[in-house]
């Protein structure tokens, strides 16, 4: 299988504290990879090296490499707000920019200048809010405040928006932890359907959840990975003795 | 399951809602008794030539003509310096957030924009008339308004700066998340969401400006006449109260509260002209 993102030798602190311990991973195209381990084993900083969003917090030292399509996005001629182009971010609570719903799905679009013309911008915002499934719900109210919406709908608006500039890959940082149970089916179902044509990445809390959606699995354990293989794989038959003890919930 | 009344937590409630109670009647009731004055005083003397005319017969001792004189300089003067305090606090409260943060050069920042709010008027009116003297500047309109927006710049930047800090976090990053650069974040994500905070900013910011008689004196200066160019001087509401409340003459003082009831009346409709934009501004933005 084609890897789309590979992982080289990554070291991440915080000051002192050293978060992940020399990671080396390959992650699948079109395929969605869960990233799980118990809390503070360093998910979401993994997750937050592969769209440049962990140099955000201070007094982070990342070294090593993360390579989507052979090509390393720390190298030094690389612009951020093109890596962050191609690598979607939904994040663990949904946040709706301070503009309308249709703005909220324009915006992207808006700033990247993927678009000419309003009646193009129009087709596109109808077209992202279907993808998401969203836009049976708003499509008569696309000039109300984003924050009007519930938060599992504005969850849905920030998957549209994102999905808006043309990722490649798509991160979820838990991003069914605060929805309700109805919610958070809706969001794993959207994000099953549309693995045909992204690279998902998905971090989780959550074994069943990881086990709905996974196809690849990366299992961590205190900043370094234990094991990570097909799905089937690291469920049926883990190799590795701390990945069957927190299979069977030991920790 | 029936109320004890002497139950001692209900006697402490009652106790901190009395003394809520007496601090609002005490805040409400000076304003009121304030207003009252003002009206009750002012309103008489307030003809229809005490806003469209200027001073006639002299302005210490003139019984006739209006205030028109400081009414248009007033608002030049307090227009003009928060016009020009807008123009410099907004970059600088958006470079405090987004570059500087906080910082040892931020808190730097912070630190100086308090310690020149705290400074009295009068000194920076004291300020600007030294540097007058020393490029040989006569009082002036231009002057009154580098003064007023010197004056009116901290408060309207550290304003800003605590909108600005009290903005939501995942906004800023939901916006980098889609590739957004800096400059995007800030203009198109963090102003539209500061707007109705930034408004009551600059309203703070005028209102002080309009009000504030110490640092005109020197700087903007008095006179009869309309405003005319930058570089004549230009009289101002406060200063014209001052000065007809400290005339001898029992008719001039009178028109000095009708003067007092103008200035409140122009704050006022400010006030509520700013209100209902910002209301209406913060549609959209994120609670």
């Amino acid at each position: 299988m084609e890897s789309h993102i590979q992982v080289k030798d990554l070291k991440v602190s915080y000051g002192k504290q050293e978060v992940l311990k020399n990671v080396n991973l390959e992650i699948p195209r079109n395929r969605i990879t869960v990233i799980m381990g118990p809390s503070g084993c360093g998910k979401t900083t993994l997750l937050m090296t592969m769209n440049r969003f962990l140099e955000l917090n201070e007094g982070v030292t990342i070294a090593g490499q993360v390579l989507v399509d052979g090509h390393n996005i720390y190298s030094p001629d690389v612009d951020v707000t093109e890596v962050r182009k191609r690598v979607g971010l939904l994040a663990q609570r949904p946040t709706p920019l301070p503009m309308s719903i249709f703005d909220n799905v324009s915006y992207g679009m808006y700033i990247h200048q993927m678009r000419k013309e309003t009646i193009e911008y129009k087709q596109a915002v109808r077209h992202y809010l279907e993808l998401a499934g969203l836009w049976d719900e708003v499509g008569k109210r696309l000039h109300d405040p984003a924050t009007a919406l519930s938060i599992g709908q504005q969850q849905r608006l920030c998957l549209a928006r994102g999905l808006a500039v043309e990722p490649e890959i798509i991160l979820g940082d838990e991003p069914t932890s605060a929805l309700d149970p109805v919610s958070s089916a809706h969001i794993e179902h959207k994000l099953l359907e549309l693995k045909e044509k992204y690279t998902t990445v998905v971090v989780t809390h959550t074994l069943r959840q990881a086990k709905r959606l996974a196809d690849h699995v990366v299992f961590m354990y205190l900043g370094e990975v234990v094991e990570q293989g097909p799905a089937a794989e690291v469920f049926g038959n883990p190799r590795e003795e701390r990945t069957k003890q927190y299979l069977q919930g030991l920790f | 399951m029936i109320k004890n009344f002497w139950k001692r937590k209900h006697i402490v409630e009652l106790f901190v809602k009395l003394v809520m109670m007496f601090s609002i009647a005490l805040v409400g009731g000076s304003l009121l008794l304030i207003l009252a004055t003002v009206v009750a005083r002012g309103l008489p003397a307030l003809t229809w030539e005490m806003v469209s005319q200027t001073p006639k017969g002299g302005f210490y001792m003139g019984k006739g003509g209006g205030v028109l004189n400081a009414i248009l300089g007033s608002l030049y003067l307090a227009g003009g310096g928060t016009a020009l305090a807008l123009a410099l606090s907004l970059p600088m409260a958006l470079v405090l957030k987004t570059y500087l943060g906080d910082s040892k050069a931020g808190s730097l920042v912070r630190l100086s924009l308090d310690v020149l709010w705290g400074i009295p008027t009068i000194v920076y009116g004291a300020f600007g008339f030294a540097v007058m003297i020393l490029l040989g500047m006569r009082s002036s309109l231009l002057a009154g308004i580098l003064i007023l927006s010197l004056v009116e710049l901290p408060i309207m930047t550290r304003a800003m700066d605590e909108v600005i800090r009290r903005m939501p976090k995942g906004l800023e990053h939901a916006a980098l998340a889609l590739g957004s650069t800096k400059l995007e974040v800030a203009t198109k994500v963090v102003v539209p969401q500061m707007l109705p905070g930034i408004i009551t900013a600059i309203l703070l910011a005028f209102g002080r400006g309009i009000g504030d008689a110490a640092s005109v004196l020197f700087t903007a200066g008095y006179t009869d006449r309309l405003p005319s160019s930058l570089m004549s001087p230009t009289a101002s509401l406060p200063l014209a109260v001052f000065f007809q409340l400290s005339t001898p003459y029992p008719a001039v003082r009178e028109r000095g509260y009708a003067s007092a009831l103008i200035l409140t009346i122009v704050v006022l409709v400010v006030s509520f002209g700013s209100r209902a934009l910002s209301a209406k501004l913060s549609k959209y933005t994120v609670k």
